[in-house]
């Protein structure tokens, strides 16, 4: 045995000059600590000598990785990867920093660099050994991946018999072969109900992907022949990288080569906090935030699932002297049984897709902003799990509402130093998304997922409303996809896809409106359908300068209707909700079982032909004092419909009648005079902070609180004894209080 | 170096600036000296002499008191007292906690649960505009959004060290 060990470190290594791949990630990590800088560099010196070589260099990666993305995506079958764009690429130095990226869902390019990191670090070098044209999959997010959905393809790149780098695709997957169909399915209590895993998996060699692989992939996962048409998407990409790659060494050479790889990733690691230094203030910034799981009476999930709990969320991020962005959630609640857990790498890739859409909001982002940025995760929380084997299927259900804050964050130190423009008052909720499966409408046994959340309404802005159904934060493409393409996968017509009214959060500057769309399942005996990624109970989101988190939302099934007989009367059918309190769906349509409830996260629920499902996705969140919002804009929204009438006068104090021709017109004088009267209704009404929390103390010393608030107070405490302490200082509570 | 004049900052603050010039200003590098000119502009919006040090919140600033003290105030003149405690303490504050209260905003079904979140929102009492709101579960502590770091800011990244 010893006799092996040592044959093992004697022979040559597949890093460069014969080191170990391990050797050079540990050195790398080791200068980084010794100098804080990216493998110790303290001049650019290519970057100064010859500028032009520089991004001519730069520019011509990055060009390779783009046409990659938009040339493989036209391989895949899937419309998550073809229509929406799901789908990302990105190049890697040998030890598994990104070095330049592709556009599309770049949360990616961090995981991917958490697997090949993995692969190292546990000596893939020596079993099952990194070669050229080997092919490697993962989708662990244990190992670096958001979730199962997600499927990375990494394949090596060696020059003259020394690896230089990395490429590495990802797609989301239709379906992968969980306990129930859909790409992310829930209601499982482990990690033995998340389907396929792959963990960093040797896939092939000599650029094949072995049968073996393809054939336990196919029969793993439903809707197969969308997984195996991605499976050769991500590979066809990576050798379109690694052939840009050896374009670009035969034309400046290898040794420049390995020269820009480190350079520009700690240019990237400069730039970042010179940007900060630029854009932000310094200081600390809290913004906390919550979602439900409201499942104690769920009877679709698991026994060990049925609880009703919130996310905790408590979102710190300090901007150092430095220019340095330190984020931490000390306070989060533990992990559970459920599929919202969420690995270190998720948050981290969630840190990165961030980082694109508002400090680095340019092509040339790699790991360089990695090394200026850290992550504090606690250990048994849900972002960090004690436990290997949780689910984490849907970690993005924690995740987007976790990270909402750091928008709001940003906003406020954007605010600070006058750049007005940056700010927003961040995203909502990403949901609700539809996802199942079952016989569909071709008679054949296959499963499905609806990313027409990809278009949510974004946050009001500083100068204007946010953008009505138009984003999500983890994909910047956002586009819902054509609802005539999502009918050739998914059998369930859209009887209608509209502006949700009451969707947009309220304030001087409201947020983008969300749409809904109502489903009717047409061809198919039965489908199992879940309601996700969706706040009901809570807010995922939040306002900022008074202005109001946008809509939570609701689920809407009707079972054993008429739809049938309307259709062939020819009857007006449903085409949106609308007005919970006036739902269209409700009026036109009878049902043996109407679902209207606040559970608008629900485990696998049986829907038959001609039932109706209703989607209802959320608008962006406020920004401002509503009753500074112009009237004109008022009527704009009530004559779009964006806003009921009766929300008119309570939110906005803004009277308006409508004329001959039904529109509506606000009186400005009984508007002035109605806001006035608001404004000294609200000092009338409001009473001293003190004087709240002296209250608000009294009850929680009596824990008076519905169990999941409780347990979200108690379980922060436990795991945090510096959240415990900030909770009882807070509200000078015993020091041996427990909630 | 990109600048702007005070002219075009006001009409971004007024939010009256074109949209094309707004984005044209979100592609472009920063400009450098807008924080001054942001400060100069808010300093001519008040209708007291405090210096301001720097916007805190919308209505907000953190402005120097002539003890040297620094407290956030709203622009209607209202003292919210040191920067250093949070603001939020000595405000008002109004708790939509009941469904009626929630339903004010949102339709049935489309707002929070009060069991399970409450909304708050604080007033300034001088001028009864609504500074912020929170959407937290029921005994949350209150949210302290922003404590700045002023005099790093002004001694090494602005290099004009403030006086003590």
């Amino acid at each position: 045995m010893n006799l092996k060990k040592e044959t093992l470190v004697k022979k040559k290594g597949i890093g460069w000059n014969g080191m170990r791949l391990k050797d050079m990630l540990e050195q790398s990590e080791q200068l980084f600590r010794e100098t804080k800088r990216y493998w110790g560099i303290e001049k650019l010196e290519l970057r100064e000598k010859d500028p032009i070589r520089y991004e001519r260099i730069f520019s011509s990666l990055r060009g390779g990785l783009v046409n990659a993305r938009e040339t493989a995506l036209n391989i895949s079958a899937s419309p998550i990867v073809k229509e929406i764009g799901e789908l990302c690429f990105a190049l890697y130095t040998p030890e598994g920093d990104s070095i330049v990226l592709s556009t599309g869902i770049i949360v990616h390019v961090h995981t991917m660099s958490d697997a090949i990191k993995y692969m190292i670090r546990n000596n893939y070098e020596e079993n099952p050994g990194i070669r050229p044209g080997d092919i490697f999959s993962n989708n662990n997010s244990i190992i670096g991946d958001v979730h199962t959905a997600d499927v990375h393809t990494i394949v090596p790149i060696f020059w003259e018999g020394e690896l230089i780098g990395w490429a590495g695709g990802v797609t989301h997957e239709i379906d992968v072969g969980a306990v129930t169909p859909g790409s992310m399915a829930f209601g499982h209590e482990d990690r033995y109900g998340d389907g396929l895993l792959l963990s960093c998996e040797k896939a092939g060699e000599n650029d094949e992907f072995y049968q073996s692989y393809l054939k336990k992939c196919a029969d793993s996962v439903r809707a197969e022949r969308y997984w195996l048409l991605d499976e050769r998407t991500r590979l066809a990409g990576c050798h379109m990288i690694r052939d840009q790659v050896y374009r670009v060494i035969q034309e400046e050479g290898i040794e420049t080569y390995k020269q820009f790889i480190r350079e520009v990733i700690e240019e990237g690691r400069r730039s970042f906090k010179e940007r900060v230094k630029e854009i932000l203030f310094p200081g600390t910034y809290e913004s906390p935030r919550f979602t439900d799981v409201p499942w104690k009476n769920d009877p679709t999930v698991s026994a060990k699932a049925r609880r009703d709990l919130i996310m905790h969320a408590p979102l710190t991020l300090k901007v150092s002297a430095d220019g340095e962005l330190h984020m931490s959630f000390e306070g989060a609640n533990k992990w559970g049984y459920h599929s919202f857990n969420c690995a270190p790498s998720p948050m981290q890739g969630a840190l990165w897709v961030q980082l694109t859409q508002t400090l680095i909001p340019n092509d040339k982002i790699n790991d360089g902003a990695y090394y200026a940025t850290s992550l504090k995760l606690p250990y048994g929380s849900w972002c960090n799990p004690d436990y290997e084997k949780v689910s984490t299927t849907l970690s993005w259900h924690f995740l987007i509402p976790a990270f909402s804050g750091m928008i709001r964050s940003l906003a406020r130190g954007y605010y600070a130093r006058g750049y007005l423009e940056e700010i927003s008052a961040s995203f909502p909720m990403t949901g609700n998304i539809l996802q199942g499966g079952g016989v569909n409408h071709f008679g054949v046994e296959s499963a499905f997922t609806n990313f027409e959340m990809s278009s949510e309404g974004t946050g009001a802005m500083y100068f204007k409303d946010g953008e009505d159904c138009t984003a999500a934060m983890w994909n910047p493409e956002g586009d819902m996809g054509e609802a005539e393409t999502w009918e050739v996968l998914e059998p369930l017509l859209y009887l209608g896809r509209s502006i949700k009214p009451m969707t947009s959060g309220p304030g001087k500057y409201c947020g983008g409106a969300g749409i809904e769309t109502v489903r009717m399942l047409y061809r198919t005996k039965q489908q199992t359908l879940f309601n996700g990624l969706a706040d009901g109970h809570v807010f995922g989101s939040a306002g900022i300068f008074g202005g109001y988190p946008g809509n939570a939302g609701y689920r809407h099934s009707l079972h054993g209707t008429n739809m049938k007989e309307i259709i062939a009367k020819q009857l007006p059918y449903p085409t949106h909700d609308g007005d919970p309190e006036n739902s269209e769906v409700d009026r036109l349509v009878q049902a043996r079982e109407n679902v209207f409830d606040k559970i608008a996260t629900a485990g696998p629920q049986l829907f038959e032909e001609y039932d109706i499902y209703v989607s209802v996705h959320r608008g962006g969140p406020g920004l401002g004092d509503v009753l500074e919002r112009d009237p004109a804009l008022v009527e704009a929204d009530l004559n779009s419909g964006k806003l009921l009438p009766r929300y008119a006068e309570s939110i906005y104090g803004v009277v308006a009648k409508q004329n001959d021709e039904g529109k509506w017109q606000v009186d400005h004088k009984r508007t002035a005079e109605k806001r006035k009267e608001m404004r000294l209704n609200r000092l009338k009404k409001a009473v001293p902070v003190k004087e709240f929390m002296k209250k608000e103390r009294e009850r929680i010393l009596k824990r008076d609180f519905i169990e999941p608030v409780r347990d979200m107070y108690q379980s922060s405490m436990e795991l945090s004894s510096e959240w415990r302490e900030k909770f009882i200082t807070f509200w000078n509570l015993p020091e041996d209080f427990e909630m | 170096m990109r600048e702007y004049d005070l002219e075009t900052l006001r009409q971004l603050k007024r939010g009256e600036l074109p949209f094309e010039k707004v984005h044209e200003m979100q592609s472009s590098h920063k400009d450098r000296d807008r924080f001054l000119k942001m400060l100069a502009i808010a300093q001519e919006s008040v209708p007291w002499n405090d210096r301001i040090l720097l916007p805190y919140a919308e209505h907000l600033y953190v402005v120097e008191k002539p003890d040297k003290s620094r407290v956030v105030k709203c622009d209607c003149g209202y003292e919210f007292g040191d920067v250093k405690q949070n603001w939020k303490l000595s405000a008002l504050v109004y708790v939509r906690d009941t469904k009626e209260k929630i339903n004010e905003i949102y339709p049935d079904k489309m707002g929070c649960d009060p069991d399970w979140m409450h909304i708050r929102e604080y007033i300034c009492p001088g001028c009864g505009v609504l500074l912020e709101t929170e959407a937290v579960p029921p005994g949350y502590p209150i949210v302290f959004d922003f404590q700045p770091d002023i005099d790093t800011f002004y001694e090494k990244w602005l290099n004009q060290p403030l006086s003590k």
